[in-house]
C-alpha cells in the first residue's frame, strides 16, 4: 500500500496501479474513454488528466493523464485544479466537434458514457462552427447496428475485438480525425464476441440490432439478476423486459466467471422466449386432436397415482428436477439423458468433488500459466471459457513485461513488448479449434487417440497413473511438449469436458491433474458439459432414458422440459412415448416432444420464473423471474405441485414458495445443502425493503396499461425473491446476487460497474455471487484405473459432432438473429480419407452409424479434420446422433 | 569544400552517387576497419558520447548517452538499429542529401552504430518518395555485402550485420521514432507510450536504438578523426561537430549546408542563401522546420545550437529554416501548415486529431472574412492546450509551435482579418 494525496484528501491505495483506477477505486469521479477495466490503458482519449503536483511545494504541477501515470508512495495530485478541469472540459469540446448531436434518436441516449462524461466535465456550449465530419455506415450483421458518425476515436472496440477478443474482421481504417471502425466490406461480424461492442463502445457507434427491433429506454426496462442458459458455464446476465416483452440482455459483471464479456450466444440467445414457437396454454389432445383447456383443468382425469415416471431436464432449473424427482420418487427418475451422457456426467461429479486439483472459475482459468485443452473445441462447447483460455496465453507476455518493469495495466507497452510470446497452449481435438491459432502444440486426432494422448500425458507426468499405449509420430511429440509445458508451469489448467462422451478421457484428465498436484503446482481443473443445469442433472442423480424406457409400460409419464427428440432416436422416443399410458410434458417451447404427448403444460422460459443453476465449476446462482408472462405459465415446480394435489400426493411437493423448494432440496439432498446460499432468500430487505426491477426513473406505470384499465394497477407481491415489481425499494448497495443494472449518480451506462466494486477488476462489494456446492478436493484422492485402451481402429470413420455456437444449443438456435448466423450444415472430411473413399468436395454423401441413424450432407474437404475422422454439425438434427461412433460416409452423388 | 572542416558533404557533386571505390579512395570504411574487433563496444559508446555527437533528428539528445540506455550486459536476444530517413519534416531536406550523393556513409555510420550496441540487425527506414535515395542505397548495400563490408562476419572480425531497406507508406508521424517502429512491425503508424523506451523495448519488443541519417553520417568520421577534431568543429560547448543547416523561402539561393554547429541564422541566411530576393523583406522564420516556433528579424544573430535557440523562444529541431517575407499572408502559411499537421495526425489522441482540424478551420474562417472575435482567444486556448506532456506524443505540440509564435509576433496580421463589424458588434 502507499500513501498518496487527492486534493488535499490523504489516501492508501494499492501500489503498482495507476492513477485513475485508484481515483475509481476512491470514489472519486474521474471521466475516461480509452481505458476499460479489462482493457487496460492505452492514453489516447486524454480524458482523464489529473495535475500531478510537486512535492510538498506549492508549485502549480503538470498535467497527467490518470491511467497512464503509476500510483507512488507520496505522491499529490488534484482533480480539481483549474487546469485539470479545464483540459478535461476543453477534451469533450473537441470530441464533440464532430459527435452529433442525435441523443434523442439515439439508441445509447439514457446509458451513455459519453452522456455521462460530457455532463461531468461540465461541457455545454459549442464554439466549434465548422461541419461534422461523417462516415458511412456498414451493415455488420444481425447482431450490431454501425453508425460510425458518432465515434468518438477511443479505439476500444478493436482493442476489444483484436487484442482480447482474437477477431480480424474489425480494423481501425484511415487516420487523423477521418479514423474508421469498420470491417474492410460490410458483412457480419465473425468473431464470437462481436455482442460486447455494445458494451465496449462508449456511445452509440456499435448498439444492439436486436434490441433495436423492440426498443426501449435503459430507464423504462424492468430487470433482474439472471444467469445464461446457452452452456454450463453460468455467465450472469442481466436480461431487460417491458411492456411483457422480453427486450435484450446485457451482461451482469461476475468477477469468477464472465467478467465484463459475454459470448454472442449468451447475449443473443433469448429471441426464442419471444419468438419461439411457444405453449402458452394447457393444452390436451382430444381424439388425437389438441384442444387449449382451463388451466385447473390441467391435470383432471388423471388415472391416478398408480405409476409415475418422471423426466427430469439438464436445462431445467434445479427446483423443477427435485420436485419431480420428489413426486415421482428417486427410482422413476431420470436425469433426462441419454445413457451415454449419463456415464460421462456422473465422472465428471465423481472426479470434480473428489479430485485433489482446483476446480477452476474462468478468472483462474485465466490466471493460468500452461493450459491443456483434450477433447473439447471450447469456442462452441464452452464459448467464454475459449475467451478466458485465450487470456491465459498472455501470462508469459505478461511475465516478459514484469521484467522490464511495465506494469501490466500500461496495454500497448506490454503488448508491444510480448509481441507474441504465448503461455503454452496444448489442445488436442478430432478437428482443429479457434484456440488452435495461439496454441502453442495442436494435434488432431480421433477420439480413440485423444484418450490415449490423455493416458500417456498422465502416465509421463506420474508413473502411478495407468500407463497407456505407446504414442509416436504427431501424438507422441504432442505429450512430449505437454510434459515439457507442464514441468515449467505453477498455476497449469487441464480442460476437458463431455464432447467426446468418454469416461476413459475424463479419469485420465483427472490423473493429469492429479500428478501435477503431486508435482505441488497449484494444479486447476475444468470439466465443459453441455447445458446450464448438466452437473446439477448429475448431481441429482436419475437412471438414463433408456432405463426409464424400459418401466414405460403403463405408467404417467411427466417430461420435465426436456425435448426427448433431442436425446434418441424418433423410433425409441416414439417407444417410450406410446409405452405410457399417459404423457405429460411440461415446457416452454412446442417441441416435438410435446407434440408426441397427451397434455402440455405451459412453463416460464429464460426470464419467466426463479430458478437456481450450477455451473461447470459446481457454482449454484440463482436467476430471478424478470416479467411476470401471461397467464398460466408458471414455474414447472409449481405445476407439479399442482399436480401432485390431483394425485392425492401433496406431502411430496407440498411447497407454495420457492424458499420452502430451495429448503427441501437442501435439506434432502447433501450435495445441495449450501443451495440456500445461492442468493438472499425472500425475506431478506434492505433497510426493511425490498429491492425494484423497474428503475427510479421508470416511465408510464400509469399510461402503460391505461389501453385497457386507467386504474393503476397494484404491483403484485413477489412471494419467491426480495425483489419488487414496482420502482420503489432500496436502489443503494445491496448484495451482487440482487445487483441487475447498474446506475449511480452520474453513472448511468454499464461503465458504471466500478462504483460496485472496491477494486476495479476485482469482486463486486459483498463478494462473488453464488455458491460452489463442491467442497473441496481430498489432497489422497485415488488414481483412477480407467478402462482398457480403446481398440485398434475399427473398420469405417470415426462421426465426431461438431457444435456450432449458434446451431449446437436447442433454445439459442430458435431465435432469428441468431438464425442467421447459422452455418449451412456440412460434413467434414480429411482429404486424404476422401481420396481413400473415393469422395470429392461438395459431394452430397450419406453419412450413416451402425445403429441406422443416417443423414444426407454435403462434403467438405479440409486438412483441418484429423484423418479417419468425420465431422457433422451437432445440430437440431442430429442432437440425437450418439457420437462420436463408428460410422461410413458414401457418395450420394455429385452436387451439380 | 573541405573534408576536415565538412565532413558530412564535402565529396558531394551535384549529380553523383558515391560509389564504394570513390567512397574508400575517399578515406571510406577506414573507421569501421580500425574499430570492427578491434575496439570494445563500450569504448565506441564512450568515445561517441564523448564526442557530444547530438540527435540530428530534432531532439539533440547526447547520441552516446543514447546509445547507453541499451542493455547490451543482458543480452538474451536480437537488438536492432534503425536508421530515421523518413524526413517529412516540411522545408527539410538535408537527410536527402546525404543518402542520394553519399549512401556509403550512412552504411558504414550504420554498421558502426550497430557494433556499439551489439545490434545485428538493422533497418532504414526511408520516406517512400525518396527515389533517388532508395536507388542509391540500394546499389551501395549491394556493393557493401559484395565486399564484406556488410552481411555475416564482417571482414572477418566476428560482427555481423543485415541492414534491410524500408521504404514508408509514407505518413508524416513515422518520424516519431515509436510509431516508425509500429509501422516498421506493420503495424498502423501510432507512437507508443514512454516508458518504456525503444532502447528497452523497441522494435519486436527488443531492445532499439533510431537514429536520424544524419547523426548517423557523424560516427565513421569521429572514429576515425578523434574526439579533439569532432569537438573544434562546433562552435557549441555542449555540442561537437558540423550541422547541415537549410533555407527555403524567399531568398535568393535556397539549399543545404553543412557548417559549424552554432553558426547564426544570418550567416546562413546572408552568407549562404544570399539573402533575400529583391523587393522582399524578412518577416521572420521558423529555424527548424515546420514543427518549430518563429523567429523574427531580432534574433538573426542568436548562435543555431539547441540550447540558443531553445532559450530565444523555438527548437533548432532539423535546422532547415523556412523564412517568412512580407509578401506573404501568415494566416495563409499558418492554415497551410496546421492543414498539414491536421491531415497528418495519426488520430491517436484527441487533441492532436480533433484539435487540429478545428484550428485549420478556424483559420480558414479567418482568412474567408469569417473570423469573429474571440476567435484569437480560442486559437491561443489551444495552442497551450495541445501543447507538450498532454497529448500523446510531440506531433500536436510541434503543429502549434509556429501558431502560439504567429499569434505572439504576428497578432496584427489576424486581427486584421476579423471583419470589423465584427470587433464593433462585439463591443471590442
Amino acid at each position: 500500500m502507499v500513501r498518496i494525496q487527492v486534493d488535499g484528501q490523504s489516501h492508501e491505495v494499492e501500489a503498482g496501479g495507476n492513477v485513475l483506477e485508484a481515483c475509481l477505486e476512491l470514489g472519486y469521479d474521474l471521466p475516461y474513454f480509452c481505458w476499460h477495466p479489462a482493457l487496460g490503458s492505452v492514453g489516447a482519449c486524454r480524458q482523464c488528466a489529473v495535475i500531478q503536483l510537486p512535492d510538498q511545494s506549492e508549485q502549480p504541477g503538470r498535467i497527467v493523464m490518470g491511467c497512464m501515470t503509476p500510483v507512488q508512495d507520496g505522491m499529490r495530485l488534484s482533480l480539481q485544479a483549474e487546469p485539470a478541469v479545464a483540459f478535461r472540459e476543453q477534451v469533450v469540446e473537441l470530441l464533440m466537434t464532430n459527435h452529433p448531436h442525435d441523443c434523442p434518436v439515439c439508441e445509447e441516449g439514457g446509458e451513455c458514457h459519453l452522456q455521462d462524461m460530457t455532463l461531468m466535465t461540465g461541457h455545454h456550449t459549442r464554439r466549434y462552427r465548422g461541419r461534422k465530419r461523417t462516415h458511412r455506415n456498414q451493415d455488420l450483421g444481425p447482431f450490431i447496428n454501425h453508425e460510425m458518425n458518432r465515434c468518438i476515436a477511443c479505439y476500444r472496440c478493436t482493442r476489444f475485438y483484436r487484442d482480447y477478443a482474437g477477431g480480424t474482421d474489425l480494423q481501425v481504417q484511415a487516420s487523423a480525425n477521418r479514423v474508421y471502425f469498420g470491417r474492410a466490406e460490410e458483412g457480419a461480424l465473425e468473431n464470437h464476441f462481436s455482442g460486447n461492442l455494445v458494451e465496449v463502445c462508449p456511445t452509440g457507434v456499435f448498439t444492439d440490432r436486436v434490441f433495436s427491433a423492440h426498443y426501449a429506454r435503459k430507464w423504462d426496462l424492468q430487470t433482474s439478476p439472471s444467469i445464461c442458459m446457452h452452456c454450463s458455464l453460468g455467465c450472469n446476465v442481466t436480461p431487460g423486459e417491458r411492456a411483457g416483452s422480453l427486450r435484450r440482455v446485457q451482461n451482469r459483471y461476475h468477477a469468477a466467471i464472465n467478467g465484463y464479456f459475454l459470448c454472442d450466444r449468451g447475449r443473443y440467445g433469448w429471441q426464442h422466449v419471444q419468438t419461439g414457437a411457444r405453449l402458452r396454454n394447457v393444452r390436451k389432445k382430444q381424439d388425437g386432436v389438441w384442444q387449449d383447456v382451463p388451466a385447473e383443468t390441467a391435470f383432471a382425469g388423471l388415472p391416478g397415482p398408480r405409476k409415475l415416471l418422471g423426466i427430469g431436464s439438464p436445462r431445467a432449473s434445479v427446483e423443477a428436477n427435485f420436485a419431480l424427482r420428489e413426486l415421482v420418487g428417486a427410482e422413476s427418475f431420470s436425469m433426462g439423458v441419454s445413457r451415454r451422457e449419463r456415464a460421462v456426467l456422473r465422472v465428471c461429479w465423481e472426479i470434480l468433488r473428489n479430485t485433489a486439483a482446483r476446480v477452476v472459475s474462468l478468472r483462474e482459468i485465466e490466471q493460468a500459466d500452461a493450459v491443456l485443452v483434450l477433447g473439447e473445441d471450447l469456442a462452441h462447447s464452452a464459448p467464454r471459457m475459449a475467451l478466458s483460455v485465450r487470456q491465459a496465453t498472455r501470462n508469459a507476455g505478461f511475465a516478459r513485461a514484469d521484467a522490464a518493469g511495465i506494469p501490466r495495466w500500461q496495454d500497448q507497452s506490454v503488448r508491444t513488448h510480448a509481441q507474441n510470446e504465448r503461455s503454452p497452449l496444448l489442445v488436442a481435438h478430432t478437428y482443429e479449434t479457434e484456440l488452435d491459432s495461439i496454441a502453442t502444440a495442436s494435434l488432431q486426432a480421433d477420439p480413440g487417440q485423444i484418450e490415449n494422448i490423455a493416458r500417456a500425458i498422465a502416465h509421463k507426468l506420474d508413473r502411478r497413473a495407468r500407463k497407456g499405449p505407446r504414442l509416436d509420430g504427431a501424438a507422441g511429440a504432442f505429450v512430449q511438449a505437454a510434459v515439457q509445458a507442464f514441468s515449467g508451469a505453477r498455476s497449469p489448467v487441464v480442460i476437458c469436458g463431455t464432447s467426446l462422451r468418454s469416461e476413459n478421457l475424463l479419469e485420465a484428465c483427472a490423473n493429469i491433474a492429479h500428478g501435477l498436484q503431486a508435482r505441488g503446482t497449484q494444479v486447476g481443473l475444468a470439466m465443459v458439459m453441455q447445458e446450464c443445469n448438466s452437473l446439477a442433472a448429475a448431481m441429482l442423480g436419475g437412471t438414463s432414458l433408456e432405463a426409464i424406457a424400459e418401466q414405460a409400460a403403463d405408467a404417467t409419464l411427466l417430461v420435465l422440459e426436456n425435448d426427448l427428440y433431442r436425446r434418441m432416436p424418433p423410433e425409441r422416443v416414439q417407444d417410450l412415448l406410446h409405452n405410457a399410458d399417459e404423457v405429460i410434458v411440461f415446457d416452454h417451447l412446442q417441441t416435438a416432444t410435446v407434440q408426441a404427448a397427451d397434455r402440455a403444460v405451459p412453463v416460464a422460459a429464460f426470464g419467466e420464473g426463479d430458478g437456481s443453476y450450477v455451473n461447470q465449476e459446481g457454482r449454484a446462482q440463482r436467476a430471478f423471474q424478470v416479467f411476470l408472462p401471461a397467464a398460466p405459465i408458471r414455474e414447472s415446480w409449481r405445476w407439479l405441485a399442482d399436480l401432485a394435489r390431483a394425485l392425492n400426493l401433496r406431502d411430496r411437493v407440498p411447497w407454495t414458495r420457492q424458499d420452502q423448494v430451495v429448503e427441501a432440496c437442501a435439506e434432502r439432498l447433501p450435495a445441495f445443502s449450501r443451495l440456500p446460499e445461492a442468493a438472499p432468500d425472500a425475506t431478506f430487505r434492505m433497510h426493511g425493503q425490498r429491492i425494484p426491477r423497474q428503475p427510479h426513473r421508470y416511465s408510464g406505470r400509469t399510461a402503460l396499461h391505461a389501453g385497457r384499465s386507467v386504474h393503476e394497477p397494484q404491483p403484485p407481491l413477489d412471494p419467491d425473491t426480495p425483489l419488487s415489481w414496482s420502482m420503489e425499494g432500496w436502489a443503494g448497495q445491496r448484495p451482487p446476487a440482487l445487483i441487475a443494472s447498474t446506475w449511480s449518480p452520474g453513472w448511468n451506462s454499464v461503465q458504471s460497474w466500478n462504483k460496485f466494486q472496491d477494486e476495479i477488476g476485482g469482486s463486486l462489494r459483498g463478494g462473488d455471487s453464488g455458491v460452489r456446492l463442491l467442497s473441496g478436493g481430498e489432497s489422497d484422492a485415488a488414481w483412477y484405473a480407467y478402462g482398457d485402451a480403446p481398440d485398434q481402429p475399427a473398420a469405417g470413420l470415426w462421426i465426431v459432432a461438431r457444435p456450432d455456437l449458434f446451431s449446437a444449443e436447442e433454445l439459442s438456435a430458435q431465435g432469428d438473429a441468431i438464425r442467421q448466423r447459422q452455418i449451412p450444415p456440412h460434413c467434414a472430411l480429411h482429404p486424404e480419407d476422401a481420396g481413400a473413399l473415393g469422395l470429392q468436395d461438395t459431394d452430397l454423401v450419406n453419412v450413416t452409424l451402425a445403429d441406422g441413424s443416417v443423414c444426407q450432407l454435403p462434403l467438405r474437404l479440409t486438412g483441418r479434420v484429423a484423418p479417419g475422422v468425420a465431422c457433422v454439425p451437432l445440430d437440431a438434427e442430429r442432437a440425437h446422433w450418439d457420437l462420436p461412433a463408428r460410422g461410413q460416409v458414401r457418395a450420394l452423388g455429385a452436387q451439380r | 569544400m573541405n573534408a576536415e572542416m565538412q565532413p558530412l558533404t564535402a565529396r558531394i557533386r551535384p549529380g553523383q552517387v558515391i560509389d564504394l571505390r570513390a567512397y574508400e579512395n575517399a578515406g571510406g570504411y577506414q573507421a569501421l576497419r580500425a574499430v570492427l574487433g578491434k575496439r570494445e563496444p563500450a569504448s565506441v559508446r564512450e568515445t561517441v558520447q564523448a564526442a557530444k555527437l547530438s540527435g540530428r533528428g530534432g531532439a539533440g539528445f547526447n547520441t552516446g548517452l543514447k546509445w547507453s540506455f541499451v542493455p547490451v550486459d543482458e543480452k538474451d536476444g536480437p537488438h536492432y538499429l534503425v536508421c530515421n530517413c523518413d524526413e517529412m519534416e516540411p522545408g527539410t531536406f538535408k537527410d536527402r542529401l546525404l543518402v542520394e550523393h553519399d549512401p556509403h556513409q550512412l552504411i558504414e555510420g550504420m554498421v558502426l552504430s550497430a557494433y556499439a550496441i551489439c545490434a545485428e540487425v538493422a533497418y532504414i527506414f526511408i520516406r517512400g518518395e525518396y527515389h533517388a535515395g532508395i536507388q542509391a542505397l540500394r546499389q551501395a548495400l549491394a556493393e557493401a555485402t559484395a565486399s564484406g563490408l556488410l552481411g555475416a562476419n564482417i571482414l572477418n572480425s566476428g560482427f555481423s550485420l543485415q541492414i534491410h531497406l524500408h521504404p514508408s507508406a509514407g505518413r508524416y508521424i513515422c518520424g516519431e521514432e515509436t510509431a516508425l517502429i509500429s509501422a516498421l512491425e506493420g503495424r498502423r503508424a501510432v507512437p507508443r507510450a514512454k516508458p518504456p523506451f525503444p532502447q528497452r523495448s523497441g522494435l519486436w519488443g527488443r531492445p532499439t536504438v533510431v537514429n536520424n541519417v544524419e547523426t548517423l553520417c557523424n560516427v565513421p568520421h569521429i572514429l576515425r578523426n578523434g574526439v579533439d577534431w569532432y569537438l573544434s568543429l562546433s562552435r557549441s560547448d555542449a555540442h561537437g561537430g558540423t550541422k547541415i543547416y537549410g533555407v527555403s523561402g524567399r531568398v535568393c539561393t535556397p539549399g543545404a549546408w553543412e557548417m559549424p554547429l552554432g553558426v547564426s541564422a544570418r550567416e546562413v541566411i546572408e552568407g549562404r542563401a544570399g539573402g533575400m530576393r529583391a523587393g522582399v523583406q524578412l518577416r521572420g522564420f521558423l529555424p527548424g522546420g515546420a514543427s518549430t516556433d518563429f523567429l523574427t528579424t531580432e534574433h538573426l544573430d542568436v548562435p543555431l545550437t539547441y540550447e540558443a535557440v531553445s532559450k530565444a523562444g523555438s527548437r533548432l529541431g532539423t535546422g532547415t529554416m523556412i523564412l517568412l517575407d512580407d509578401q506573404t499572408s501568415v494566416v495563409g502559411m499558418l492554415r497551410n501548415l496546421e492543414h498539414f499537421f491536421a491531415q497528418e495526425s495519426c488520430g491517436w489522441c484527441t487533441p492532436c486529431r480533433d484539435g487540429l482540424p478545428w484550428i485549420e478551420s478556424m483559420l480558414g474562417d479567418l482568412l474567408a472574412g469569417r473570423g469573429q472575435h474571440g476567435d484569437l482567444q480560442v486559437l491561443e486556448e489551444y495552442c497551450v492546450t495541445l501543447g507538450p506532456g498532454k497529448t500523446f506524443c510531440a506531433h500536436a505540440p510541434g503543429a502549434v509551435e509556429p501558431l502560439q509564435s504567429a499569434l505572439r509576433y504576428f497578432r496584427a496580421d489576424f486581427e486584421a482579418l476579423i471583419p470589423q463589424a465584427d470587433l464593433i458588434g462585439s463591443g471590442a
